[in-house]
């Protein structure tokens, strides 16, 4: 079963920062992590990263593993820099105001599929 | 044969990435496979932020041949101990900074091993290290 981005952001009550014109791209899987090590490990189409950082290594390791559609929990901010890189690869950026465990416990109970 | 050279600095983690950034638009104007290019540029981002977080300086200089992708990165810097212990998963010598971006938890030799087809490391303590990867396609 596969998700769209406009429901993800409803289920997490969250708002996007960049990236507008994938908001009826479809997600397969999702994966939670703070070790960006961990992601550059994974090998997977259409596939959610929720994260905790927002640095501009989110960006890099997304952009290397190409993963178009990032989830920042916590309502961290992105600096301007972050946004522009992202936008210049083409990708959304959706904050959520939810923890990492809250928001990946919505999206799992609501039927989107974990990478592993 | 294309060849593509970058410096890189120790310590710049806002650059680290930017040299494999480059080399994946390269690879695609180039027509190669998705998944080799794949392959090559996490290798290369992992060597790239290993060297930000451990070396003073570094060059990367990335050989495109007919049906091969070469990377040496070269560094100067502390070098590496006991390369058999740095190529094990979860062995790290990591800064706390380093670990805040979300790196330095002992996998990223292990997962340039994986991604690349040959993977050579020389490394004089108190010198450098130099990291040569091979892609083939």
């Amino acid at each position: 079963m596969t998700m769209k981005i406009e429901k993800i952001i409803r289920l997490l009550d969250a708002k996007i920062v960049c990236g507008n014109h994938r908001v009826s791209d479809d997600i397969s899987y999702a994966f939670s992590s703070d070790l960006m090590s961990d992601v550059l490990t994974l090998d997977a189409e259409n596939m959610l990263l929720i994260t905790g950082l927002a640095n501009v290594q989110i960006i890099r390791t997304a952009e290397v593993a190409e993963i178009h559609h990032l989830v920042i929990v916590r309502n961290k901010k992105v600096s301007d820099d972050i946004v522009e890189l992202a936008n210049e690869l083409n990708m959304i950026l959706i904050e959520s105001p939810y923890s990492m465990f809250k928001a990946s416990g919505i999206l799992y109970a609501n039927g989107l599929n974990p990478l592993y | 044969m294309i060849e593509l050279r970058f410096i890189l600095e120790g310590g710049d983690f806002d650059r680290a990435g930017t040299a494999s950034s480059e080399t994946k638009k390269i690879l695609k104007q180039l027509n190669i496979d998705p998944k080799v290019i794949k392959h090559t540029v996490v290798a290369l981002y992992e060597a790239e932020v290993n060297i930000a977080a451990h070396a003073y300086r570094g060059e990367v200089i990335i050989t495109v041949s007919d049906h091969q992708i070469l990377a040496v990165l070269k560094d100067e810097g502390p070098g590496i101990a006991d390369i058999n212990r740095a190529m094990l998963e979860g062995f790290s010598t990591a800064s706390p900074k380093v670990r805040e971006m979300g790196f330095g938890a002992g996998m990223g030799l292990p997962n340039m091993k994986k991604n690349a087809d040959v993977l050579e490391v020389e490394s004089t303590p108190g010198a450098g290290t130099t990291v040569r990867m091979i892609f083939n396609f």
